[in-house]
């Protein structure tokens, strides 16, 4: 049996979770239904306080549903907790983890030990790792006086220790530089796309990473699925016209010209359209009714003499999306959801102060 | 095999199915790995020296000196210079077993922990494991300083049953380490104000610098209930042959016996508490200091 044709990777049906923040409950997910199969990049793109860590929580078993259920590859994240534990693997943002005192091969090699290499196998996946990541100059360096990027690219590398079935990635780009963070991206890919089946589910606030690595895209809020779809569907949804930005080396009847044609809804001058002055060529946004329309547009330009220098079809970004479907933009936070509890830890427990040994 | 095909497994449901032996494996390589950082760092931070040898020597020998003052004995020397060493062990217990998975969960090692296939009593195991390697180099370093300088005599006719005692109750010493661990991951505060509960008070009755039963029922009631007490009372019976012990003081065979039951009963209490805490901590969501 093909790893295809078996369970879903993620399978979570009315998945609701609260949390006891006295006085009040706050819910986390509020039915939660999802399904992802094998061996697809799957994203969460939400804001602080939606629910994707959560979401995440529960299903690497370190935290249980108030209702519903979730499975991962048919497993049960409250049943069958140690099989889930030997497939999957899970890296945050802003990760913290391991002891200061050991070299970063040292670090990667006792969590290989947890994962039940053996010793030489150990030391053999981490030498193989620390390359993969480009940590090879930092490879005896303490982890302790490691920069934030070092140390979320070693907490990559801790991540795939295991060949997990399924890799959890929770704001894994947190704190890395561009650079960094494209290198990670290109390992992630380059893993999942080696074995059919491995899957990804990775929660991000940063769209344009969403939109490269995802295959589809769940948008959460307020703990719930707001929209479920590939990058091009969701964008699909908010777009109603079609949007081209084109340059033209002159335009003799101004823009009007163009907007008096059927199917073009407007023509106007681009916005950002900052050339020399004394340049004749003029750069529109021209809204159609559909795609369809701009041969038209095309043949009534040629008709002016004009020649097209440029043209693109102008696409939503997912924070459209984002806007269109929740009202706000990510980073206008509102209502009690989305302000952290006072307690960091436990919700139970409001005053514990966080030390770090 | 490539860097990205490490373990290939046929289908994640393959994967997720573990012989007894992989399982068995994965536990004892969890403990060693997590022993190492301990093992590892007592080798890169020199500075143990001067605060876990030098210091306690000065405390031990403050003791001698009154000892000797007082004309007493000259085996109270040896049971101060034994109480002393055994200090590290005790320090150990509270500030690397106790308190620790409490600076595990705020580092955010906690969670990875659990996260991983491996049974959590490894982790404890590897924490008890790493901190008796650590603290027994500690405490022979103060035990052999302290008897070259003020010349202790050992009288030893059972040298086997002696380091038994010893290894008994380094077990039952950890097993309460274990116990304490789940405890303050509980209650979840205050483990700096607990430690110090934990330190000065217990080696006062487990007399660290006198026989244990000097403090008549209150003595006793520290040797049925703490493995230092009972260890070291039964450590120095075998250390000193023939030394003046109180009245009451338990025979080593019964010492031994406590220990014993306290090694088997703290472990599987932490067993059980382990499991107890982990379904409390996934129903609360305590693992981790993040929340969203």
């Amino acid at each position: 049996m093909s790893v295809s044709s078996g369970p879903p990777a993620i399978a979570a049906r009315g998945l609701r979770r609260t949390y006891n923040v006295k006085p009040t409950k706050v819910v986390a997910l509020d039915g939660v239904d999802l399904e992802v199969p094998p061996g697809e990049f799957f994203g969460l793109l939400g804001p602080n306080g939606a629910g994707k860590t959560t979401l995440i929580k529960i299903l690497t078993t370190l935290l249980l549903p108030s209702e519903g259920t979730a499975r991962i590859f048919g497993f049960d994240v409250v049943d069958d907790v140690k099989r889930i534990r030997r497939i999957m693997n899970m890296v945050a943002g802003g990760e913290q983890s391991g002891y200061g005192i050991l070299t970063v091969r040292e670090q990667l090699w006792m969590f290989s030990q947890f994962y039940g290499l053996s010793r030489d196998e150990g030391w053999k996946r981490v030498d193989e790792l620390i390359e993969a990541v480009g940590m090879g100059p930092e490879r005896l360096q303490r982890v302790g006086t490691l920069s934030t990027g070092q140390r979320q690219k070693m907490n990559f590398a801790r991540g795939l220790l295991n060949d997990p079935w399924i890799l959890f990635l929770d704001e894994p780009s947190l704190g890395l530089d561009v650079a960094a963070a494209r290198a990670v991206r290109e390992l992630v890919t380059s893993w999942k796309a080696a074995v059919p089946g491995r899957t990804v589910l990775l929660t991000t606030h940063y769209m344009a990473e969403a939109d490269e690595l995802c295959e589809r895209i769940a948008i959460v809020d307020h703990g719930r699925i707001l929209a479920i779809g590939s990058p091009a569907e969701l964008k699909k949804r908010v777009q109603r016209e079609s949007i081209f930005r084109v340059e033209i080396d002159h335009l003799d009847g101004g823009p009007g010209s163009l907007a008096a044609l059927p199917g073009v809804v407007s023509a106007a001058p681009a916005a950002d359209d900052d050339g020399p002055v004394d340049r004749q060529s003029v750069t529109l946004n021209l809204v159609l009714e559909e795609d369809g329309v701009l041969g038209g547009v095309v043949v009534a330009l040629s008709r002016m003499g004009s020649h097209i220098l440029a043209l693109r079809k102008s696409e939503p970004s997912l924070e459209d999306v984002f806007v269109e479907l929740v009202g706000r933009g990510f980073s206008d936070e509102d209502g009690p959801v989305e302000s952290p509890p006072a307690h960091p830890t436990d919700p139970a427990e409001p005053h514990e102060p966080v030390e770090v040994a | 095999m490539s860097l990205y095909e490490h373990r290939r497994t046929a289908s994640p449901a393959a994967a997720a199915e573990w012989s007894r032996r992989q399982i068995v494996m994965t536990d004892l390589r969890s403990v060693y790995g997590r022993a190492y950082p301990r093992m590892s760092g007592m080798l890169r931070e020199p500075s143990w020296m001067f605060f876990e040898v030098l210091l306690p020597f000065l405390a031990t020998s403050a003791f001698v000196f009154v000892y000797r003052a007082l004309q007493a004995p000259p085996q109270y020397v040896g049971f101060v210079v034994l109480g002393g060493a055994l200090t590290a062990f005790w320090l150990n217990v509270v500030w690397m077993m106790a308190g620790q998975l409490y600076w595990e969960k705020a580092q955010g090692n906690l969670e990875l922990f659990f996260a991983a296939p491996m049974g959590f009593m490894a982790i404890l195991f590897g924490m008890a494991m790493g901190g008796m390697v650590m603290s027994s180099v500690r405490a022979i370093v103060v035990l052999v300083v302290a008897t070259v300088v003020y010349g202790v005599t050992f009288e030893v006719d059972q040298w086997f049953l002696l380091i038994a005692v010893f290894l008994l109750t380094l077990a039952a010493l950890y097993g309460l380490g274990m116990v304490m661990a789940g405890l303050y991951l509980v209650w979840g505060r205050e483990a700096f104000q607990l430690n110090q509960l934990f330190v000065e008070p217990v080696y006062f009755v487990s007399g660290l610098n006198f026989p244990v039963m000097s403090l008549g029922l209150l003595g006793a009631l520290a040797i049925a209930t703490i493995p230092l007490a009972v260890g070291l009372d039964a450590m120095r019976q075998l250390a000193f042959v023939g030394s003046p012990f109180p009245p009451g003081t338990p025979s080593v065979e019964v010492e031994i016996g406590i220990l014993i039951a306290m090694a088997i009963g703290f472990t599987l209490f932490a067993r059980v508490m382990l499991a107890a805490l982990e379904r409390r901590a996934r129903r609360v969501g305590s693992l981790s200091v993040r929340w969203q």
